[in-house]
């Protein structure tokens, strides 16, 4: 009886203390330690695993048992401690590549990447182009195009110098070169093999890529150039509070006075100057690759904020593999132009059908003054006051 | 019309100039990346 008394208190003892042990790890003594199948189908269904149990079992060969012993493996790691350690990319790899990622075999960051570009970054991206599409022709059915109000003078006052007009051009056209070759890059697989084929496509990717990459310089020289032209005009002004509010008068009479850019274009250049900025610098982290690497550093200070852990993001990871840099790159790469192409429509739909007399700023310079006097009514008669001022022999800026 | 037209003459030189000088500064990612014992064009 006694005995029996004694057995049960142990039976009782250790179930409890294994439930305990259960609360807070798994049990995998059916595998020996190794993952259990309920690790296997965590990870699979996308859940969060601790790996720390098999992520440092990578071989200790202080702590291995002698090469003499029963137990004892050569050298203290074994195959799956070798196999474990390149899983988690802290094996000591030497590679005749000497690219910085040639040491890093297995990357599982590859398959998040490739998931989020092939799913959500295609859908919403296609999706953001189509609806803003959708938008501008539901704006130009109900709005019309914007005529000038006033009686047409026939004189013409100067919008933008020849160089100005070069520098918009230039970003311009770079701009939709880049932004076809790289919607090509990023809907190959998914849309244009199955409709042309591999044949047709290697051509065209090949010659994509080559557009992208060498007229991505022509971008950014004309970035900066119509930053360094246009800064002084695009700094807010009183008169853009007024502009906003009466929605840049594209609804109802009248216009809101403004200086030569008014706020909605301020808007645009802004949004190109940041997101064109921002596009650039991913840009030439993948025209470079592993040599830039932005990623990590912005987490770092991202996290010193508490930025993310106030969105509920918790902390971003502050190391990341080359590989993973390369891939944050492109999908921030790719977000930001799907943005900015979606305001560039915008903006392309003002400058041509959407407003008349829009677009000879841009085409030889030269607007009608009663345009000019509607959209841009205080840089009017700055420009007149300092026709007026100027000597009558003076020739025109061009 | 002119500038257009030159922006775009330009943007052509741009490539074509940028190609030719980061292909000679040894760029490529073949040129980058591989070690001597390496011989992708061969």
């Amino acid at each position: 009886m006694f005995r029996a008394l004694i057995a049960l208190l142990l039976t009782v003892s250790f179930l409890s203390s294994a439930m305990a042990q259960e609360a807070t790890t798994p049990d995998r003594a059916e595998t020996g330690g190794a993952q259990t199948l309920a690790d296997i189908i965590a990870r699979q269904n996308g859940e969060k695993v601790d790996d720390a149990f098999r992520r440092n079992e990578t071989g200790d060969p202080d702590s291995a048992a002698a090469i003499t012993g029963q137990l004892g493996t050569l050298g203290g790691a074994s195959d799956p401690d070798l196999w474990r350690a390149l899983r988690y990319g802290s094996a000591n790899v030497t590679a005749s590549n000497n690219s910085h990622a040639a040491g890093v075999l297995v990357q599982d960051g590859g398959m998040r990447w490739l998931l989020f570009r092939e799913g959500p970054l295609q859908k919403y991206g296609s999706a953001l182009l189509a609806v803003t599409l959708v938008l501008l022709l539901v704006f130009l059915l109900l709005r019309g195009r914007i005529r000038i109000d006033g009686e047409k003078t026939g004189r013409k006052i100067t919008r933008f110098k020849a160089i100005e007009r070069f520098g918009h051009w230039l970003l311009a056209g770079s701009f939709i070169l880049l932004g076809i070759t790289g919607l090509v890059s990023l809907f190959g697989r998914k849309v244009l093999i199955p409709t042309f084929g591999h044949e047709a496509f290697a051509t065209v990717a090949m010659a994509s890529k080559w557009v992208h990459n060498n007229v991505s310089w022509a971008f950014m020289i004309a970035l900066v150039m119509i930053f360094v032209m246009w800064v002084i005009h695009n700094l807010p002004h009183r008169t853009d509070i007024n502009w906003l509010l009466k929605g840049g008068g594209i609804f109802g009479k009248g216009h809101p006075p403004a200086k030569k850019f008014n706020a909605g274009q301020k808007l645009i250049f802004w949004s190109v100057i940041i997101l064109g900025g921002s596009i650039s610098a991913s840009g030439l982290a993948l025209l470079f690759p592993f040599e830039i690497n932005m990623f990590a550093a912005t987490f770092e200070k991202l996290n010193a904020f508490g930025i993310p852990q106030a969105l509920g993001f918790g902390e971003l990871r502050e190391v990341l593999a080359p590989h993973e840099e390369m891939q944050y790159a492109q999908l921030w790469h790719a977000i930001v132009s799907f943005i900015l192409i979606a305001i560039i429509f915008a903006h392309i739909y003002i400058g041509t059908v959407g407003m008349e007399g829009a677009y000879d700023a841009m085409g030889s310079g030269e607007v009608e003054e009663q345009w000019a006097r509607e959209h841009h009514s205080l840089w009017v008669e700055e420009e007149l006051a300092k026709k007026r001022a100027a000597p009558e022999s003076a020739s025109p800026a061009e | 019309m002119k500038a257009m037209l030159a922006a775009f003459a330009a943007m052509a030189l741009i490539a074509i100039g940028s190609n030719m000088v980061l292909n000679e500064m040894g760029f490529s990612a073949q040129d980058r990346a591989s070690g001597n014992a390496v011989r992708l064009d061969n």
